[in-house]
């Protein structure tokens, strides 16, 4: 052993009938290194990490802890070899508050008894040492994403994990969470804990990685050191061809309004208050309008709002001069709106449909698909296969693939493809790149800019400053459920919205 | 390449389904023999369990056509359990939807003469009312429909009763028989039962009609309107994801309702076949017990992976080992073993859910860590092991 590796995957295969996916990948991680795992959606990231933490068995290759082989059967021996996990969906009770969460599986008692009060003093210094601000008794159900995320590293330093893997961990996080996560992650480092970054994100790799090991469709391509690359050589070896970083898009030609919000308040019964505040703005057709701020600022509650999951305390919205305040979901669709929603788990697929059932989620009711009430499968079919085709959208089965056991990019893209088809008048886009690779994203932007110059109107909403800046043409700025203010891009600076985005100034 | 794709996953998972049920079966058979075996050993094989396996066959062809006419009402309540697990609601009210039914249809009959069609649709229409209560529940307050509809099983069967018995006094009640009339020897009542077109005559019954062929005609109509139509699809997107389906604009609540009240229409219409079929009268003197019908079809659906089709086969066999039940030697054993060993084999066919994913494995291989869905990402590999 020349270097001190504390973890190694040495030759890793790990197939699947029709495909390998990983194929003899070696991944050496040194003690106090923040190593990168970089690669596509679909590439073999997840199913390698899932080998380490002994979800998956390998059918070649080994694994090694401080240079001894090691056997890997069950995420309970990556727990005792010290190897912890964030996955990219966490795996949380709902119903139970946070400090359970921590320490369910190694619930500290006395004869069978619940002894919680260590367990809290516990999960406090760490809350404290580390800067992961937690609320102990809230209820998973009731914090935010980013909160969540907290509670899934706690978990792993509650039980005293010396190697930490992060599945995609910012794919959920606001900018300031991202910085948070990043200073947390360099914590760890001085500590000597070992991290394994999961991530498509070059910036986040550029900014807190040691070295970076690179993944294209199950092969490895190297191993780099991040302070001798640059993120064009990185997207480079990911993609295997040169990706477009900046979005290229003529200045728009605004028309017509679409939209048109006035003063739209909303009421959140569990807090008591009003999470949206009297939001007014216009939407024109062919213009992109990008909400931002920072999660948990009325952004969500406004698209339920808008798009007629939830009601309006107060206020009015009209598409296209057509008043749809208290217009019916689906009256929404047929005048030509269109949702991307926030979270496709939850509302944009029915995940144990097959894929060409979620293709006609929202157009099954149209003659197109539908005779008499009879379902046209051929053309459910064929209409499913062409957005796959068209919209490159990659699955085990096709049309038939259950879209759970999609990856999270491609099911986004299926959720992608079938709002845009549908021709809307006006796309509302939350979140549309989260969890995606440079690759898909590039993809998905490009759409969403053609949108534009078709004529239509786009409401983007983004957490994501980088989207934000690239994609609007026009930013407004949300906090504590108000618009605190309107933006051009171009003269703009990423600070500045980052002050009116925490709320610093208004 | 698709189309050959779909034909296979789907067979392998019928095929898993089907030696599923048949492994619960073949358990349940070998559990019911040991309950012999113990009881009585020197008879539980030819007087005991060849009894049981033959079920109607034992004495045909009169058996054939008692499980007959129990088995038509079972699909029914079978079809009502199955319909509802397809939308996501587990419909534990059969057994009220159904007395509820024997109501509508006994009313029907023995007050106001109607024919048999007109019973069968009020039998119906009963039975959807009284599924449509819990479903409103749950659209609108959310209470679990599980809850409800047990709640709703007792109020159903004492208000059904209540009104039939009268304090004796109760027109649809024949106090010598401590029953409902008899609609065979009722007068007036001609045409009131569903009728046999012979049947009885080739299996020397007199309750054997055409209820069979109707339930069967019912659980391919159920399986159309799920696999078929626009309404199964916004029916089982609501069951699956009622977020998602509240986001493609299908009106969950509604949906919601629709689906309990038609698994109530189904056991409703169950109980019509029934007591139009003259199988039996009501007791309404027997207030403690839930009809059998009704729980048993939580068997036959969970034995028929909640496919209306297999509905009726589960149901069949389910009747069949009761009939075979009644045919055992009270010589030898006391009447209740005959509950007790069909009781034993339908509440192993419940199970039939635990076989499946092991005989899929034993079947299709896969090592049993790598089918565990850990995240989005790895799992299209798995489907495809699954699907090959």
């Amino acid at each position: 052993m020349a270097e001190d590796f504390v973890i190694e995957m040495l030759h890793i295969t790990k197939e699947f009938p029709g495909i390998k996916a990983n194929d003899d990948i070696t991944l050496q991680l040194r003690k106090g290194e923040v190593h990168a795992l970089l690669g596509e959606n679909g590439a073999g990231k997840s199913t390698l990490m899932s080998v380490l933490f002994g979800l998956y068995q390998p059918e070649a290759g080994t694994i090694r802890k401080n240079g001894k082989e090691v056997q890997v059967r069950n995420p309970n021996d990556a727990n005792a070899l010290g190897i912890g996990m964030v996955h990219q969906h966490f795996k949380l009770v709902e119903c139970f508050s946070v400090l359970d969460n921590i320490i369910l599986g190694v619930e500290p008692n006395k004869l069978g008894f619940l002894q919680k009060s260590e367990a809290r003093k516990k999960v406090v210094e760490l809350s404290e040492k580390y800067g992961l601000r937690v609320d102990p008794d809230a209820l998973i159900e009731d914090i935010s994403v980013g909160m969540q995320q907290r509670v899934e590293i706690l978990k792993m330093l509650y039980r005293d994990n010396e190697i930490l893997i992060f599945d995609e961990p910012t794919a959920v996080l606001t900018p300031q969470e991202i910085d948070e996560l990043m200073e947390i992650m360099r914590g760890f480092k001085k500590e000597g804990k070992s991290i394994l970054f999961i991530t498509h994100k070059l910036n986040e790799i550029m900014a807190v990685a040691d070295r970076c090991t690179v993944l294209r469709k199950g092969k490895y391509m190297g191993t780099v050191e991040i302070a001798k690359t640059t993120k064009e050589e990185l997207s480079r070896m990911m993609v295997g061809r040169d990706v477009q970083l900046a979005v290229e898009k003529e200045p728009a030609h605004p028309g017509d309004v679409v939209l048109d919000v006035q003063g739209v308040t909303m009421y959140n019964a569990a807090h008591k208050k009003n999470s949206v505040n009297n939001v007014s703005f216009q939407v024109r057709a062919g213009e992109i309008v990008c909400l931002a701020g920072i999660e948990g600022n009325g952004q969500t509650e406004f698209v339920y709002g808008l798009t007629g999951l939830e009601k309006l305390a107060s206020g009015k919205i009209q598409m296209d001069g057509k008043d749809i305040t208290s217009a019916s979901i689906r009256q929404r669709s047929k005048d030509g709106m269109s949702h991307i929603p926030e979270d496709r788990h939850k509302h944009g697929l029915v995940l144990d449909y097959t894929l060409e059932k979620n293709m006609v989620l929202q157009r099954y009711w149209q003659p197109e698909f539908q005779n008499h009430g009879f379902i046209r499968q051929d053309k459910v079919r064929e209409y499913s296969d062409r957005l796959i085709q068209q919209y490159d959208v990659r699955s085990g089965q096709g049309s038939l693939t259950i879209a759970r056991s999609m990856s999270g990019g491609n099911q986004q893209k299926a959720i992608i493809a079938r709002e845009i088809d549908r021709d809307p008048k006006l796309l509302v886009a939350v979140q549309p790149t989260r969890g995606l690779d440079v690759g898909a994203i590039e993809y998905i932007h490009r759409q969403i800019v053609a949108e534009r110059d078709k004529g239509k109107a786009v409401l983007l909403v983004s957490l994501e400053l980088d989207e934000v800046m690239n994609l609007s043409d026009r930013i407004l700025v949300m906090y504590e459920g108000e618009i605190v203010g309107e933006f051009d891009p171009k003269t703009t600076t990423v600070q500045e919205l980052g002050l009116y985005m925490a709320g610093a100034r208004k | 390449m698709n189309k050959k794709k779909l034909s296979h996953t789907g067979m392998r998972s019928s095929l898993t389904s089907v030696l599923a049920a048949l492994l619960c079966i073949l358990i349940g058979l070998v559990c019911g023999y040991l309950v012999l075996l113990a009881i009585n050993p020197a008879h539980a094989w030819s007087d005991g369990f060849v009894r049981i396996l033959k079920g109607g066959f034992y004495d045909a062809p009169y058996g054939i056509g008692k499980m007959l006419a129990n088995g038509a009402p079972l699909v029914m309540t079978g079809l009502s359990v199955a319909f509802a697990f397809k939308t996501g609601l587990f419909n534990i009210g059969a057994a009220g939807q159904y007395t509820l039914g024997a109501f509508g249809a006994l009313y029907c009959a023995i007050v106001l003469h109607l024919p048999w069609y007109v019973g069968l649709l009020a039998a119906t229409i009963m039975g959807g009312l009284w599924g449509a209560i819990p479903g409103i529940f749950k659209a609108y307050l959310n209470i679990n429909e599980v809850i409800t509809s047990i709640m709703f099983n007792w109020i159903g069967l004492y208000l059904v009763n209540e009104i039939i018995y009268g304090n004796g006094m109760g027109v649809m009640y024949d106090s010598r028989n401590t029953r409902t009339w008899n609609l065979r020897r009722l007068e007036g009542a001609e045409g009131t039962m569903i009728p046999d077109f012979g049947l009885n005559k080739v299996f020397q019954t007199n309750s054997t009609t055409i209820a069979i062929f109707l339930a069967v005609i019912v659980a391919v109509l159920i399986w159309v309107i799920l696999e078929k139509t626009t309404f199964g699809y916004e029916l089982k997107a609501v069951g699956l994801n009622k977020n998602a389906a509240r986001y493609a604009g299908i009106n969950e609540k509604k949906n919601i309702i629709l689906s309990m009240m038609i698994a109530g229409a189904l056991a409703g219409f169950g109980a019509g076949l029934f007591y139009l079929s003259g199988v039996s009268e009501w007791n309404p003197l027997n207030s403690t017990s839930l009809p059998a019908m009704g729980f048993n079809g939580i068997s036959v659906a969970l034995l028929a992976s909640s496919n209306p089709i297999a509905t009726i086969f589960s149901a069949i066999f389910i009747s069949h080992i009761t009939v075979g039940g009644s045919f055992l030697s009270t010589k030898y054993y006391p009447t209740e073993v005959a509950d007790l060993i069909s009781g034993i084999i339908i509440y192993l066919c419940a199970f039939s859910m635990l076989f499946r994913g092991k005989i899929h494995g034993l079947l299709f291989g896969g090592k049993r860590a790598d089918k565990t869905n850990v995240n989005a990402e790895p799992a299209p590999a798995a489907q495809k092991k699954e699907g090959k």
